[in-house]
């Protein structure tokens, strides 16, 4: 994976840079020693490492907006960070950057149970979000696997999504508002508490854009009520195919469970030796939640045990209790702690029509002899957005190479099938060069128009997203 | 100009040497805008239909009801609602999905289920260099890349001409239920709205319409799913809201609803309308300053629709307030879109000056 070379002039500028940085943040909030620059080396995609010139932590808005107008002024520049859990390389910074972590500004702003919303610092962590709002009964939807610690920052960032987007959406679409600071330090005001804009859509654009157009400060979230209860069912497939056609036929019957999540047979062994859930040995196991009242539940589900039923099952598991229902989901949420267990893996999220679901499935079964790689597969059926795990050996020469060529083959069948390279994960380092294969040049152009809108000098985050041989003419301007 | 495929349609653009009106079936117009005509109306049906993944693709100047049908056979539908506006705004014409799309129109159920940019997965559009775009895809979840498809969704053809939009779509239900409190004034029924939007038992719609039927006000929440669930929510809502007055309950009233999403209530009466999106709790007291013949909240009070006196400007008297204002009908000599703080003035037009460099597409028309 390549990246720009460092700006020599900014490597030469350093100590004037950490100066003036000083000039206007806390003491402690300015990293510039090399052994501690080193925390920030890279995210959760830790195939790449590269230290930043240095590390800030601003407190506020009008200290990131004062950070950024130095970089803006000095030429410097900048990786936004969140809580650095990004699997696509999104945070990974360059020689010559500033990285800006939000982490120290965690704090919720204002709660609205009228009107269903949390205004907080997006430095706060998803999990935390609902955490500030749960004795009330409310929750805040998206919930990436990582929700532990990853920030709202990252997530508006990424449109991060989750296991229960299926009902809820992913970010975008739990956004209402958001304070933003762009590259020559301007704040902004985007949405409220209200819905909808009333001019372009810029919330929307900006969710998503990859920490490229601009560093969020502040985020207006949607806030809903739990539902009453949920429960979830296991059941057991002898083929992958019948499996893709029960996912089918539960959303045909017009049920729309809050999650269907499916896992193959390499996934399920790895978890079964892991974290002995009890998982039944078969091709395909699906897990489908539904939620609602006691009876509500019980009559869904049993609408979708009929269908389940009438597709030959290996087994069919019902969870008659909150004990039952964890151990279904024990196995799920294991799997990628699983999978760990067994050697170092890759992790895609390329997204597929869920009809593709089977031949996608076999044509992977097959590249991974061609590659000699092990692969598992885990993944959100309902809405198709997979999560294939390619097992290989990072102190095997070689192994990482042939691991990353194996991943682009996977995500160009994507493409192929009618999906596209990445359902939630975000482009980051990772797909940034297979860009071209979902995208024609004047599509990546309407997108790169975009960001020299916001950011002229392209020194946000730059080298991401875009193949660096697209964006090299307006990197270099 | 009324092309047939999207290669003519970037030709027209990339050829022209003025202004252009862009329409799909003429039935919104909103906004001021001048040009010559060039409709999409043309390019027209359903190019990919996959029920069990929840999508439907269509050109652009594909008409409304002809998706509806399609999607009806499956017992599915378009779930933001969107809202007919010929009654409304005294048009003829057939809504088609790009307009929608265009104008990114949604209903009461937008309040639940999210708006139409929600549902956008993909398009395809031309831009005012005639150059063919396309962004999103077909499939749920997709991060790959910026989210243009929202950028132009609610872009009312200023950035870029629509030739194919691709849905989610959603099941449709079984059974819709409607719990009903009379009488209260606008804020004890926002009021009550909330706390049922607030509550587990899933409204999807939150209306309020200080006229009612015979002038006595109605508060009016709406639940939808299987039957057995849509009794036990209705009265469970009954329940919750009992420091509101005695609520009846009905189930099976679509009809209700659909007379709320194309607002009905002010369609034949004199005057101009304003649709107002803003905080609910804030929304009666904006109300009572305004002067307004005749209101209907929708969205738990959010959706404001105001009938105001001709040529009145509501914003004058509206001042600051979380969200904004759109004069939908009417001569009011002000802006038809909210004027946006400078900042967001100066992205929006560098936007507009990367998308249609000549302004061209439907120039004027979101000022």
């Amino acid at each position: 994976m390549e990246m720009p070379a460092p700006d020599a002039s900014v490597l030469s500028r350093k100590d004037q840079i950490v100066e003036r940085l000083r000039s206007v943040l806390a003491a402690d909030a300015v990293i510039s020693d090399i052994a501690e620059t080193r925390a920030y080396e890279c995210d959760a995609l830790t195939a790449y490492k590269c230290p930043p010139l240095c590390a800030v932590l601003p407190a506020n808005t009008d200290e990131v907006a004062a950070v950024l107008k130095i970089c803006h002024d000095m030429g410097v520049p900048v990786v936004p960070r969140g809580s650095g859990t990004s699997l696509a390389g999104g945070a990974l910074p360059t020689a010559d950057s500033v990285i800006l972590g939000v982490a120290k500004m965690n704090q919720v702003i204002e709660t609205n149970y009228d009107d269903r919303y949390i205004r907080v610092q997006t430095g706060r962590t998803n999990l935390s979000v609902t955490g500030a709002v749960e004795t009330n009964g409310f929750f805040y939807a998206p919930d990436p696997s990582s929700q532990l610690a990853c920030a709202i920052a990252g997530n508006i960032a990424m449109n991060s999504g989750g296991a229960h987007c299926l009902k809820y959406g992913v970010t975008t679409n739990n956004l209402m508002g958001l304070r933003m600071v762009t590259m020559d330090g301007q704040i902004m005001d985007i949405g409220g508490a209200h819905l909808d804009s009333g001019g372009l859509d810029l919330l929307g654009l900006i969710c998503g854009s990859e920490g490229q157009l601009g560093v969020v400060t502040e985020a207006t979230l949607r806030i809903l009520h739990k539902p009453e209860g949920a429960r979830p069912v296991l059941m057991g497939y002898d083929s992958s195919e019948v499996a893709g056609q029960v996912v089918t036929d539960i959303i045909k019957a017009g049920v729309l469970p809050v999650a269907i999540e499916f896992m193959d047979r390499p996934c399920i062994e790895a978890t079964e030796a892991f974290a002995k859930a009890g998982y039944p040995m078969c091709e395909a196991l699906l897990i489908v939640e539904v939620e609602g009242s006691d009876d509500e539940i019980d009559y869904q589900l049993d609408l979708i045990m009929k269908i389940a039923a009438s597709h030959n099952p290996v087994e069919l598991r019902q969870a008659k209790d909150a004990d039952e229902a964890e151990r279904i989901w024990l196995g799920r949420k294991s799997a990628f702690g699983a999978m760990g267990q067994i050697n170092d893996y890759m992790c895609l999220d390329g997204t597929i029509p869920v009809s593709s679901l089977p031949f996608v499935l076999k044509r992977i079964g097959e590249m991974s002899k061609e590659f000699g790689l092990d692969v598992g597969n885990v993944f959100h059926a309902g809405d198709g957005n997979m999560h294939p795990l390619i097992l290989f050996d990072a102190n095997k020469p070689g192994d990482l190479e042939l691991c990353e060529e194996f991943g682009a083959e996977i995500l160009k069948l994507c493409v192929e099938v009618g999906g596209c390279l990445t359902g939630e994960h975000g482009v980051g380092i990772e797909k940034r060069d297979l860009m071209n294969v979902q995208f024609d040049p004047q599509d990546l152009e309407a997108q790169m128009a975009v960001k020299d809108v916001f950011d002229p000098a392209w020194l946000l985050n730059a080298a991401k997203v875009f193949p660096l041989e697209t964006s090299r003419s307006r990197r270099a301007a | 100009m009324k092309p047939q495929t999207e290669a003519e349609l970037a030709e027209i653009i990339a050829g022209a040497n003025g202004p252009l009106h862009i329409t799909g079936g003429s039935t919104r117009p909103i906004g001021r805008t001048k040009g010559a005509a060039l409709s999409t109306a043309g390019l027209s049906g359903v190019t990919l239909y996959e029920p069990g993944a929840l999508t439907i693709v269509a050109k652009a100047g594909t008409p409304v009801t002809t998706i509806e049908a399609e999607l009806a056979k499956e017992n599915q539908r378009l779930a933001f609602e969107p809202m007919d506006h010929r009654g409304l705004l005294g048009t003829t014409g057939e809504p088609t999905i790009g307009g929608v799309v265009a104008a990114n129109v949604s209903g009461p159920r937008r309040i639940a289920v999210g708006a139409c940019r929600d549902f956008a997965l993909g398009v395809r559009f031309v831009d005012g260099s005639g150059t063919i775009i396309k962004n999103g895809g077909r499939v749920m979840k997709n991060v790959t890349g910026y989210d243009l498809v929202k950028l132009i969704c609610g872009s009312y053809g200023t950035l870029g001409v629509l030739t194919e939009v691709s849905l989610k779509v959603l099941p449709n239900v079984e059974t819709t239920g409607c719990v009903l409190l009379h009488g209260l004034d606008d804020a004890t029924a926002i009021a009550a709205l909330s706390k049922a939007l607030g509550s587990p038992f899933e409204a999807t719609g939150a209306a309020h319409l200080p006229n009612g039927i015979d002038g006595v006000s109605v508060t009016m929440i709406r639940i939808e799913g299987f039957e057995k669930s849509v009794t036990y929510r209705a009265e469970k809502l009954r329940d919750l809201l009992k420091g509101f007055g005695e609520a009846t309950i009905r189930i099976g009233s679509e009809k209700d609803w659909a007379s709320v999403r194309d607002v009905s209530a002010l369609a034949d009466q004199k005057g101009d309308v304003w649709r107002i999106s803003t905080k609910p709790s804030d929304a009666a007291a904006l109300t009572a300053v305004l002067g307004a013949t005749a209101v209907q909240y929708d969205w738990g009070g959010g959706l404001i629709w105001a009938l105001m006196p001709e040529g009145a400007d509501l914003r004058a008297k509206l001042g600051a307030c979380d969200g904004h204002a759109t004069l939908i009908r009417g001569k009011a000599d002000t802006s038809t879109f909210h004027p946006e703080p400078a900042p967001l003035a100066a992205i929006t037009t560098g936007l507009r000056a990367k998308f249609d460099p000549r302004g061209i597409l439907n120039p004027g028309m979101m000022t």
